[in-house]
């Protein structure tokens, strides 16, 4: 009983620590990417003794301190509650949807089977939409707190996005929910193993050679729903080319401009986090989360007959890092759609929400319908 | 006393004082917010008596829309012009009401010994179930509902335009 | 597992106590919070019930309450916000000449 308290915790402790780390490189990734982007050097003034480190002594020390040490200020005709509790509002949902992200498939120590994911909800994605729109608060309140007008603009305009995308987020999952049956992440992440010429139907199998030697990973199944996800995802965190809420150039800072110091350190930290969270998403929905092409639990099984046995630690470090490599691809694809797009006008965000996604979501589902029922 | 009972009061605690904080707070947004604790510790009720997927689902649709939906017509409406005075908690209107919560408390009041829970299988509460009887037994009400929503939106579209004076 | 009571007198209270705010609060707003309050304790108990007689029922009938609860929401929020542009005031004691 300990024991199993523990192992939660410790796991729990381990996302939340990899979360909040992969949050702070990412900013500095963020940096020194643009800077390649736009041909110039970037931050490079912090360093110990010359040591720069990679600018990880910038990302992990100098960084951090300079957002703890700011005077902390709230202003003067502000709500004082409610000034304070907006960071939290936001950050705590971007943390907390890592619990039911699969990192692993099981770890096997002596005859304990570790599920290599905090919780194993059966509600599963569902809890990833709760906190999702639980997201909401922070923006709302934080920019009511601050008494400022352009603040209350950005967030009123950011709320209202983060809604909309809502939207087409859960109905664009839809149809990935539909293809693998379950609402449990860890059973979608298992599921994406079986290649597709085990799901091919009788009269498609002249397709095997072509395509049924291809694990059956979400983005062979649900192509435009990946497209969807992925948009909405990246609107409902409020990155470019969706961030009218932050406009840094129309705006100043949209709904944190009033913050400073370690408010805006937890803001901050929280955009990131949800950056993380979001390419967790895409990879465990759409990209098979842990899979690596034919790694069963014993080895790899190819599909012309080749088998390769591993042992059991060796499986789950590939698995490890093969989940680590397609966060990081994602986050930096994030990045990389930041600093390429221009930004979207409001209406135009709007018009894509419930206009074009929407409708395309509900098309998604109807043809995957079709096709679950004529492959039976 | 054991944990699931020491949970138990520990959260009961906290929805009183919510719901009292709903009621009694001057401040129109600070109201707002102490309903969403409100809601969410009755989600984590939910989720405590074998009801996951309506409790996710009050997450989602009560504290993550409905109360997002009242923020933005406080902050809309903006009251900022001080409310009257509120008749004092032990006024008529107040005492009636707590006559009738302490009639239904000790009405729930009874010495009989308590019943088992009926044993409940693991799927119980799961989405599979909700979504077994919603379907089967349910499906007329679900469709209605559907209807229903429908003419909420309509309604509410209609009653917040602005008039436009052709 | 708790007797089904302590659930009962919970959602008990919780009801009593958004009846206060509906009959004593000036704040439209804050009224019809009040009632949203009161729905979730009959949710309560509706769940309670459906956990100690082993009947999904209780279950989809918080379902539906949660969905009518939604739409009721709505209009009533749009009822508030077109009092407002006509008599300037939230207060219910305003709005109790039935007149436009």
């Amino acid at each position: 009983m300990i024991v199993d308290v523990a192992i939660v915790a410790l796991k729990a402790f381990l996302v939340v620590f990899m979360v909040l780390n992969l949050a702070g490189i990412l900013g500095w990734v963020e940096r020194k990417g643009s800077a390649l982007i736009q041909d110039r050097i970037g931050a490079n003034r912090a360093s110990i003794f010359g040591f720069a480190g990679m600018g990880l002594v910038n990302t992990l020390l100098a960084d951090p301190l300079k957002f703890l040490t700011k005077e902390d200020f709230i202003p003067p005709a502000g709500d004082k509650l409610l000034h304070t509790l907006a960071p939290c509002m936001a950050l705590f949902p971007a943390l907390v949807t890592f619990a039911v992200i699969p990192f692993g498939d099981v770890l096997i120590i002596g005859d304990r089977m570790i599920n290599l994911q905090v919780a194993n909800l059966n509600i599963g994605i569902l809890y990833v939409f709760a906190m999702g729109s639980l997201g909401v608060y922070g923006i709302v309140i934080g920019a009511w707190a601050s008494n400022n007008k352009f603040s209350l603009l950005g967030g009123v305009r950011g709320s209202a996005q983060m809604i909309s995308y809502e939207v087409a987020m859960g109905l664009s999952v839809m149809g990935v929910l539909m293809v693998y049956g379950t609402l449990e992440l860890q059973e979608i992440a298992r599921d994406q193993g079986t290649l597709i010429r085990e799901l091919l139907p009788s009269w498609l199998l002249f397709m095997q050679p072509i395509i049924g030697w291809l694990p059956a990973w979400g983005i062979f199944l649900q192509p435009l729903a990946f497209l969807l996800f992925f948009t909405a995802a990246v609107a409902e965190t409020k990155r470019i080319p969706f961030d009218l809420p932050e406009g840094e150039s129309e705006l100043v800072a949209g709904y944190h401009v009033e913050y400073s110091g370690g408010k805006f350190l937890m803001f901050f930290a929280g955009e990131f986090a949800e950056i993380v969270t979001a390419a967790a998403l895409v990879t465990t929905l759409f990209f098979g989360g842990w899979q690596v092409p034919y790694l069963m639990r014993d080895g790899f099984h190819f599909p012309w007959g080749a088998t390769w046995l591993l042992p059991h630690l060796a499986v789950v470090v590939l698995q490890l890092v093969a989940f680590t490599v397609k966060v990081i691809f994602f986050c930096w694809l994030q990045i990389l759609l930041r600093w390429s797009v221009p930004r979207f006008r409001y209406d135009q965000v709007m018009r894509l929400g419930w206009k074009m996604m929407l409708p395309l979501a509900l098309i998604n589902v109807v043809i995957t319908a079709i096709v679950i029922v004529a492959a039976q | 006393m054991d944990a699931s009972t020491f949970v138990f009061f520990l959260l009961a605690g906290l929805l009183v004082i919510s719901s009292l904080l709903v009621v009694f707070l001057r401040n129109v947004v600070h109201c707002a917010m102490a309903l969403v604790a409100a809601l969410l510790i009755i989600a984590i009720f939910f989720i405590t008596l074998h009801a996951p997927m309506v409790g996710i689902l009050q997450v989602m649709v009560y504290a993550g829309a409905i109360m997002v939906l009242f923020l933005f017509v406080i902050m809309f409406l903006n009251p900022s012009v001080l409310e009257r005075p509120r008749a004092a908690w032990w006024s008529f209107a107040s005492l009636l009401a707590v006559l009738l919560g302490a009639m239904l408390v000790s009405l729930f009041f009874n010495n009989e010994p308590a019943a088992d829970p009926v044993a409940s299988t693991e799927l119980f509460g799961s989405p599979e179930m909700l979504a077994k009887s919603l379907f089967n037994d349910f499906v007329l009400p679900f469709e209605i509902a559907s209807v229903l929503l429908l003419v909420a939106i309509v309604g509410a579209v209609v009653l917040a335009k602005r008039e436009r004076s052709v | 597992m708790l007797p089904v009571n302590y659930y009962l007198i919970l959602s008990a209270v919780v009801f009593a106590i958004g009846v206060i705010g509906v009959l004593i609060r000036r704040n439209l707003i804050v009224v019809l919070m009040s009632i949203e309050l009161m729905l979730n304790a009959v949710n309560l108990t509706f769940i309670a019930f459906s956990r100690y007689l082993g009947s999904m029922v209780g279950q989809v009938a918080v379902f539906f309450v949660m969905a009518v609860a939604a739409a009721e929401a709505v209009i009533g929020l749009a009822i508030i916000i077109s009092v407002y542009r006509q008599r300037r005031s939230l207060d219910p004691q305003d709005m109790q000449l039935l007149k436009w």
